[in-house]
């Protein structure tokens, strides 16, 4: 069998499925635009719920591949049709393949487009995913000025839950990742004060409603406001303002460090390879797929399928699961071809 | 009857099956956008007003959702309309309209 199947991006999602493709016995090329697999998850410390190094899951993946093509650098300008076949340009070259498989992922919402929130602006807001590389590189977080915080605020749904800055979904797995940071930081900083803003919290998964439990019991305060703005203060230190719903009054607190819950958004360099293929876009922005319930790595052009969070927010195993359905049909339909 | 000089507490809870929620259906039919608030307090923690006087627009609409037009209305008139809940808001409620027709419903009650 010399079949050849083309996954376009190399994070959790592409990892697995050229896993699983190959192991069924395809010709895999892995195109990846970065210069490194294992996307948005090898910039990340530890994953929730389970709190484990996120390098063991993706050093997982990435040793579990031996024979697929990867060409890392890549970015996939275009896919044409041909004779019931595909061809995938990029950097220049021409590679024929049977089948698509898009495991584009998403970007972490840009937060400066929250302008209000002071991101690019204020020295000491940052994203949760700086917070997750002060967590790889120093093991705890670091004001700018070299000081540790001693006061932390969490802010949920930046970039989701929004039609300001038109992001009107939850993008889920935020939650719970702010509920675990917020257990490092005060694990890092046992006498710092950690708050959570948030409007609902999601927890969803298996070990997530513990972990919730475990930052109450850590001594997280939990506040139930969505943040209106932040201000500077002096000596870099971040005055932000929220209604505190529970008790219907304007609250403020001043803090040394804010950490804005940047949510998914669909990746505008995945739009173009969209139009490529004739597909839609959903509601949200990311990949619209055939049938949400029934056929949910299926697209609705022939021998295009998906996976991962190029389809919406996904946690690591929905997209692994994703991947695994995905490599499935690509073999259904190239089996019946 | 001899007065022991108790008395029966007034009751302290929120009963739906005999809430007036003829206010909410009006505002919501004349501004369906009034249904889409999540209570995030966005409103109330931009609002100038809410600064200094007991004002929350959020608890405002609460309290109508829930038949306690009363409080609401004389709550709206603290609202000075400058909008800035409005640019604040998450589900796009039209928070101005909202608090003209509390207010139009003061007139003609």
């Amino acid at each position: 069998m010399n079949k050849t199947v083309a996954v376009i991006g190399g994070g959790v999602a592409g990892l697995e499925t050229s896993i699983q493709l190959e192991k069924l016995g395809y010709n895999v090329y892995l195109f990846e635009k970065n210069s490194q697999l294992g996307g948005h998850a090898e910039k990340w410390d530890r994953l929730f719920p389970s709190r484990r190094h996120a390098s063991e899951v993706i050093d997982s993946l990435k040793n579990r591949i031996n024979n697929v093509q990867i060409n890392l650098a890549t970015q996939v300008n275009d896919i044409k049709r041909e004779n019931g076949a595909f061809l995938v340009d990029a950097n220049g070259k021409s590679q024929k393949v049977d089948a698509i498989v898009l495991t584009t992922g998403f970007e972490l919402f840009p937060a400066n487009k929250k302008e209000e929130y002071g991101y690019g602006i204020f020295e000491n807001v940052i994203t949760s995913a700086e917070l997750e590389s002060m967590f790889s590189s120093n093991g705890k977080p670091q004001m700018v000025d070299g000081n540790t915080p001693t006061k932390v605020a969490f802010i949920h749904c930046v970039g989701s839950r929004d039609e300001k800055v038109n992001r009107p979904y939850c993008s889920k797995v935020c939650c719970v990742t702010a509920v675990k940071q917020a257990i490092e930081v005060k694990e890092a900083l046992p006498s710092s004060e950690v708050y959570c803003l948030y409007m609902d919290l999601r927890m969803f998964g298996p070990g997530y409603e513990d972990l919730y439990k475990d930052a109450q019991v850590k001594g997280v305060t939990f506040i139930r406001g969505r943040l209106s703005e932040t201000s500077e203060l002096e000596g870099g230190r971040v005055l932000i303002k929220a209604e505190d719903t529970l008790s219907s009054k304007p609250l403020k607190i001043s803090v040394d460090m804010v950490i804005l819950m940047v949510g998914m958004s669909p990746l505008p360099s995945t739009e173009k390879l969209l139009k490529n293929l004739e597909l839609e876009p959903n509601n949200d922005g990311f990949i619209q797929v055939k049938d949400y319930h029934l056929e949910p790595t299926h697209t609705k052009a022939e021998g295009v399928f998906v996976a991962g969070a190029c389809t919406g927010p996904n946690n690591i195993t929905d997209s692994v699961n994703a991947a695994h359905s995905a490599a499935l049909e690509v073999h259904k339909y190239l089996t019946s071809k | 009857m001899v007065n022991f000089g108790y008395t029966i507490l007034p009751v302290h809870i929120l009963d739906l099956d005999k809430a007036d929620l003829n206010l909410a259906k009006a505002i919501t039919f004349d501004e369906p956008s009034f249904k889409l608030c999540i209570a995030c307090g966005s409103c109330s923690a931009t609002c100038t007003a809410g600064t200094f006087t007991k004002f929350s627009f959020r608890q405002m609409c609460h309290h109508i959702k829930r038949g306690e037009s009363t409080q609401a209305i004389d709550e709206s008139e603290k609202c000075m309309l400058c909008g800035k809940c409005t640019l604040a808001c998450p589900r796009n409620v039209n928070t101005r309209n909202i608090i003209r027709l509390v207010r139009k419903a003061k007139q003609t009650l």
